[in-house]
C-alpha cells in the first residue's frame, strides 16, 4: 500500500499546485423508491475534491443502504488490520419496539433521518482516514454510476461476509484455553502477549459498559416524551378544572393548563434532540467497539494461519531431510514445494505483523477519536438539558407574580 | 463518591425551626384575626342552637307555613355577615401531616414549605390565640379482657392521642388519651347523626383486613397517620371542634362515652320487634317530635321508614307534586356546578398522579444512567493506557455527577409535587362530605313532606269520621271516642311536622353556610396549592439547569473542535 500524506502537492494540470488537495463527501437528500415489499431507501451523495484519481471536482452519485455495506466489506477484507467505520442497524425492529402504532410513523422520518445522519459520519470518517481514503473501493463507491455499482454489489454476496464462528472463536479465546488443552493441542493458538490479552479483554468490557449506558440513555429519551405527554395531559384537566371554578382562580388554573401544554411540546423536542445527539452517537460507539472486535478477530485468524504455516513448514523440513539422506526422487518436488511453503510462511507473518502494527496505530487514534466524539455528545446533552430545564423554570415564574394577584384580589 | 453532596448547606429548616417560624407569623398576621373572629362567633351561635333535641327559637307565626320561601328565618340573619368577606386572607388549612424533606436535598425556602408542611391546624395563624393541636403516637397492642364465648380475648391495636389546646370547654390545656379505631368509628358516626348539613370531614377506611395484617407496622403506621390527618381535620372545622363529642373523644379517660354505634343487624332487628305493635296500636305508629328531627333511615322505626319510603316513590312516581319541594334555585345551580367540580377533580387528580409517576421516572432513569457512566469512568480509569481514554473518563464523571445530582433533584420535586398536589385528592375526599350534607337536606325534606302526607291524610279521616257519626244510631260514644284518638293524632303529629320543618330550615341553612365556607376554603387552597407547585418547580428547575451549564460550560471545547 502506499504511503501518501495530502501534504504533498497534486501534480495533476486540472488541480492549481496553491490548493491544498481536498476529499469532501456528505449524504443528503433520502429519497423513498419503488413500492411495497420491494421499498427502500435512496440517499445522494455528493463529492466534492480536487483529487487526480477523482473525475471532476465534484460528483454526485445515488446509493441505497446495501451499497454503504458493500463498501464497509470490501474495506474490511482489505485493510485488516485497520478499524472500519461502524454501520447504521439494518432494520428498525430492535429500536423501536416499545412505540406504540401512531408513534411508528413520527419514528420512521426520524428514524431515516437519523440513519442518514449515521452513513453521513460513515463516508466522512473513511474519507477522512489517512489509509481508507487511498481505497479504490472508496473511490467507485463515490463515483460509479449505479449499473456498475449494482453489479459489483451482487457480485460479493457472502464471499468476504465475516463468518460467526470466527467472532465466537475470539470469544472462546478470552474466556479460557481449557479447551485447547482438552482437544490436545499443545501449541499455543493465541499470542501470549499480555498487553495484548489486557487490550481484548478491555474492549470486550468495554462493550458490555456503554451498552448499558445507552440503554439508559434511550430509555431517558423516553421519559423525555412520556412526562411531555403526561404535562400535556395535566394541562388539559387543569384548564377544565377552571372552568369549573371561574373568576381569578379559574384564569390562574387555565394559566397553569397553558404553560403545562407549552412545556409539553419543548419536552418532546428535547426528547429528539437528546435521541439524535445523546444517544446515537453512544449507539455509534457500541457499533464501533463491534468494529474492533471484527479486527481482533481477523488477527487471530492471520495468527492461526502464521502458526499452521511455521508447523507445516517445520514438518515439511524434518520430511525434507528424510527425503535427501534416501536420496529419493521425490526429494526434487519435494524441496520445490518447500520453498513455496517458506514463501507463503513469510507471507503470512508479514500480514500477521502489518496487523499488529497497524492495530497499536489503530488504537491510539481509536481511542482519541471516541473521546472527541463522546466529549460532543456530552456538551449537547448537557446543554440541551441545560436549556429545557430554564424553559422550565421560566415558564412557572411567569405565573407567579399573577398567582400573587389572585391571591390579593 | 457525592462528597460534594454532604458539603452543601442546607437551608431547610428543621421541623422544631419551622415551628418557630409559624408562631411568629401567626402573631403578626392580625389583619386576618378580625374577619375570621367574627366568622367564628357566628359559627359558634350557630352551633349552641343545634342540639336537635333544644327548641330555642321560637316560631312565630309566619315560619309555621309548610309552604315557607328560602329566605332562613330572621334569627338566622346575623350569621349573614360572613358571607360577603370570603376571607381571601385566611391562611389555607394544613391538611395533610408534615412532608419529611428528602434526606441530604435542599428544599425551598422556609417560608413556602410552611404553608403544607406545619403540624398546626389552620386556626393558630389567625384569630388571636385559640388552637387545638393534636398529635397522634405511639400505637400499642392490647388484649381485651376475654368475654365468656371466647376464651383469650383478642388483641387490638390503640393510640395515644395528645391535644394541646387553650379553648376553654377544655378546661385544661394539654392531656391525652388512648383510643382504638373503634373509638373514632363512634365518634364519627356520632358526628354525622348530630350534625346534620354540615360538611363532615370523612373518617378513615376501616379496612376489613385479616387480623394478621392488622397487626403489621406498616398498617398500623398508615392507620396512625390517617387518624392524626382526620382528627385535624375535625379540629380545624369551626363548629366541630366545639362540639362535646369531640371535646369527650379527646379528653374523657378510659372508656370513650359516646354511644357506640349499633351494627345494621340489632337495629333492624329492634324495628322488626317493634313493627307489628306498631300496626296493631300497641305501640306509638306515629313519628314523635323528637324522632322528626333524626333521619329515619338507620333508625329502629322500621314503620316510619316504610312512610318514608312510601313517600318517596309518590314524590318520584306518583306524578302529584308533594307539598314542600326542593324550590331553593341557588341550592339546585350549586349542586349542578359542585358535581361538576368532583368530576373535573377526579379527573385532574388522575392526571396529577401520572405527572407525578413521570417525573419519578424521569428522575429513576437519570439516576441509572448516572450510575452506569460512572461505572464506565472507573473502568476507564483503571484500564488506561493513553491519554485520551484519562480525558474522557473525566468528562464522563463530570456527566455522571451532574445525572446523579439531577437525579437527586428529581426526587426531591417530586416528593414536594406529591404534597402539594395531594390537595386535590383532600377535596375529592371532601366531596363525599358534601354528598352526605346534601342527603341529611333530602332526608329532613322527606320526613316533613311524609308527615305533611301523613297529617292531610288524618285531617280527612278526622272529618270523615265527625261528618258520618250524624247518621249513626248509637255509636257515639265509640265514634266519639275515635275521633279523640285520631286528634290527639293529629296534634302529634302537627307538632313533629313543626320540629321536623325547622329541623330542615336548619339544614338548608347549615348547608348554605357549609359550602359558603367550602367554597371560600377551596379557593384559598388552590391558590395556595397552584402557588406551591409553581414555585417548587422553578426551585427545582434552576437547581438541575446550574448542574448542567456547569457541565455544558466544561466540555464546550468539543463544540469549537468539531465545527
Amino acid at each position: 500500500m502506499q504511503q501518501r500524506s495530502f501534504s504533498g502537492v497534486s501534480q495533476s494540470p486540472r488541480s492549481p499546485s496553491k490548493q491544498p488537495p481536498y476529499l469532501a463527501v456528505s449524504v443528503t437528500d433520502p429519497a423513498k423508491m419503488g413500492n411495497g415489499v420491494q421499498a427502500y431507501i435512496s440517499y445522494k451523495v455528493i463529492t466534492k475534491t480536487n483529487l487526480p484519481e477523482y473525475q471532476g471536482l465534484e460528483k454526485i452519485v445515488i446509493r441505497r443502504y446495501s451499497d454503504f455495506v458493500w463498501l464497509r466489506d470490501r474495506l474490511f477484507e482489505k485493510y485488516k488490520g485497520i478499524f472500519i467505520p461502524p454501520l447504521p442497524e439494518k432494520s428498525t425492529v430492535g429500536t423501536n419496539k416499545a412505540l406504540s402504532c401512531a408513534e411508528k410513523f413520527r419514528f420512521t422520518a426520524e428514524f431515516i433521518e437519523m440513519r442518514r445522519q449515521a452513513l453521513d459520519i460513515f463516508v466522512n470518517r473513511i474519507a477522512s482516514h489517512h489509509e481508507l481514503q487511498q481505497s479504490e473501493d472508496l473511490r467507485i463507491f463515490l463515483q460509479a454510476d449505479e449499473q456498475t455499482m449494482e453489479r459489483a454489489r451482487s457480485q460479493e454476496t457472502g464471499i468476504f461476509k465475516k463468518k460467526p464462528a470466527d467472532l465466537m472463536q475470539i470469544f472462546k479465546d478470552v474466556q479460557s484455553r481449557v479447551s485447547d488443552v482438552v482437544l490436545g493441542k499443545e501449541k499455543p493458538v493465541e499470542e501470549s502477549n499480555p498487553d495484548y490479552e489486557k487490550l481484548k479483554r478491555y474492549v470486550f468490557e468495554l462493550e458490555d459498559h456503554l451498552a448499558e449506558a445507552q440503554k439508559h440513555a434511550y430509555r431517558l429519551v423516553k421519559r423525555h416524551r412520556e412526562l411531555g405527554q403526561s404535562l400535556s395531559d395535566f394541562g388539559r384537566a387543569v384548564k377544565l378544572l377552571g372552568a369549573c371554578e371561574g373568576e381569578a382562580l379559574g384564569k390562574a388554573f387555565s394559566e397553569l393548563g397553558t404553560k403545562s401544554e407549552m412545556l409539553s411540546v419543548k419536552l418532546q423536542k428535547e426528547a429528539q434532540h437528546l435521541l439524535m445527539n445523546f444517544e446515537e452517537p453512544l449507539k455509534d460507539y457500541v457499533r464501533a467497539v463491534h468494529s474492533v472486535k471484527g479486527t481482533i478477530a481477523e488477527r487471530a485468524a492471520a495468527f492461526r494461519q502464521h502458526c499452521d504455516l511455521a508447523e507445516t513448514i517445520k514438518l515439511k523440513e524434518i520430511d525434507l531431510n528424510k527425503l535427501r539422506l534416501t536420496r529419493s526422487e521425490r526429494t526434487v518436488d519435494a524441496e520445490h514445494e518447500y520453498e513455496e511453503l517458506k514463501a507463503d510462511g513469510e507471507e503470512a507473518r508479514r500480514r500477521f505483523e502489518m496487523i499488529v502494527r497497524l492495530m497499536n496505530e489503530e488504537m491510539v487514534r481509536f481511542q482519541e477519536e471516541k473521546t472527541l466524539d463522546v466529549g460532543l455528545a456530552f456538551h449537547e446533552f448537557a446543554k440541551g438539558q441545560s436549556r429545557l430545564a430554564n424553559a422550565i423554570a421560566d415558564a412557572w415564574r411567569s405565573l407567579l407574580p399573577k398567582l400573587e394577584a389572585c391571591s390579593s384580589s | 463518591m457525592m462528597g460534594s453532596e454532604n458539603q452543601e448547606a442546607h437551608p431547610h429548616a428543621s421541623r422544631e425551626e419551622m415551628q418557630s417560624l409559624i408562631l411568629d407569623e401567626s402573631s403578626s398576621s392580625s389583619s386576618t384575626s378580625k374577619s375570621f373572629s367574627s366568622y367564628r362567633s357566628a359559627m359558634t351561635t350557630l352551633s349552641e342552637s343545634h342540639h336537635p333535641l333544644s327548641l330555642p327559637i321560637a316560631t312565630s307565626p309566619a315560619e309555621s307555613d309548610p309552604l315557607l320561601s328560602p329566605r332562613p328565618p330572621p334569627q338566622h340573619r346575623h350569621l349573614q355577615s360572613p358571607k360577603s368577606t370570603g376571607n381571601p386572607n385566611m391562611q389555607p388549612p394544613l391538611y395533610f401531616a408534615d412532608v419529611g424533606a428528602v434526606n441530604g436535598i435542599e428544599s425551598p425556602s422556609p417560608s413556602q414549605s410552611l404553608e403544607k408542611s406545619s403540624p398546626f391546624s389552620r386556626s393558630s395563624s389567625s384569630s388571636s390565640s385559640e388552637y387545638i393541636k393534636i398529635a397522634v403516637s405511639n400505637p400499642q397492642k392490647e388484649v381485651q379482657s376475654s368475654n365468656k364465648i371466647v376464651p383469650g380475648g383478642n388483641t387490638y391495636v390503640t393510640y395515644l392521642i395528645t391535644t394541646k389546646t387553650n379553648l376553654p370547654d377544655f378546661g385544661a390545656s394539654e392531656f391525652s388519651v388512648r383510643r382504638r379505631f373503634k373509638d373514632v368509628v363512634t365518634l364519627s358516626d356520632r358526628l354525622v347523626e348530630a350534625y346534620r348539613g354540615f360538611l363532615i370531614p370523612p373518617r378513615p377506611d376501616k379496612n376489613v383486613v385479616e387480623s394478621q395484617v392488622m397487626q403489621k407496622q406498616e398498617f398500623v403506621e398508615q392507620r396512625r397517620v390517617a387518624l392524626e390527618k382526620y382528627l385535624r381535620r375535625l379540629a380545624d372545622h369551626p363548629v366541630i371542634r366545639k362540639s362535646d363529642e369531640l371535646r369527650v373523644f379527646l379528653q374523657v379517660q378510659g372508656r370513650l362515652p359516646l354511644a357506640a354505634s349499633a351494627d345494621v343487624a340489632s337495629r333492624v332487628i329492634d324495628g322488626a320487634v317493634k313493627l307489628p305493635r306498631q300496626l296493631l296500636g300497641d305501640a306509638p305508629s306515629t313519628i314523635g317530635p323528637q324522632d322528626a328531627v333524626q333521619p329515619a333511615k338507620g333508625g329502629r322505626d322500621l314503620l316510619r321508614m316504610f312512610k318514608e319510603l312510601k313517600q318517596y316513590v309518590a314524590n318520584d312516581w306518583g306524578g302529584s307534586r308533594p307539598l314542600v319541594d326542593e324550590e331553593d334555585k341557588e341550592f339546585l345551580e350549586k349542586k349542578e356546578r359542585l358535581r361538576d367540580l368532583e368530576q373535573q377533580l377526579s379527573n385532574t387528580s388522575q392526571q396529577a398522579e401520572s405527572l407525578v409517576k413521570a417525573q419519578q421516572d424521569m428522575g429513576e432513569t437519570m439516576g441509572e444512567l448516572g450510575l452506569a457512566f460512572l461505572k464506565l469512568t472507573k473502568f476507564e480509569n483503571e484500564e488506561a493506557v493513553l491519554n485520551a481514554q484519562r480525558i474522557r473518563a473525566a468528562d464522563m464523571k463530570n456527566v455522571a455527577t451532574a445525572a446523579v445530582k439531577a437525579s437527586r433533584y428529581y426526587r426531591g420535586l417530586n416528593a414536594q409535587t406529591v404534597s402539594h398536589l395531594d390537595t386535590l385528592h383532600e377535596y375529592m375526599g371532601l366531596m363525599l362530605s358534601v354528598h352526605t350534607a346534601f342527603s341529611d337536606r333530602a332526608s329532613a325534606l322527606l320526613t316533613v313532606q311524609t308527615l305533611l302526607s301523613e297529617l292531610s291524610s288524618l285531617n280527612s279521616r278526622a272529618e270523615k269520621l265527625e261528618t258520618s257519626s250524624s247518621k249513626r244510631f248509637g255509636g257515639d260514644r265509640s265514634r266519639f271516642r275515635r275521633v279523640e284518638e285520631l286528634r290527639e293524632a293529629i296534634r302529634v303529629t302537627e307538632d313533629a311536622k313543626n320540629c321536623a320543618v325547622r329541623e330542615y330550615q336548619r339544614i338548608k341553612e347549615n348547608n348554605r353556610i357549609e359550602i359558603e365556607r367550602l367554597d371560600a376554603e377551596r379557593k384559598a387552597d388552590f391558590l395556595s396549592m397552584l402557588k406551591g407547585f409553581v414555585t417548587n418547580q422553578v426551585f427545582y428547575s434552576e437547581k438541575i439547569g446550574n448542574e448542567w451549564a456547569k457541565v455544558a460550560e466544561a466540555t464546550s471545547g468539543y463544540e469549537r473542535e468539531s465545527s
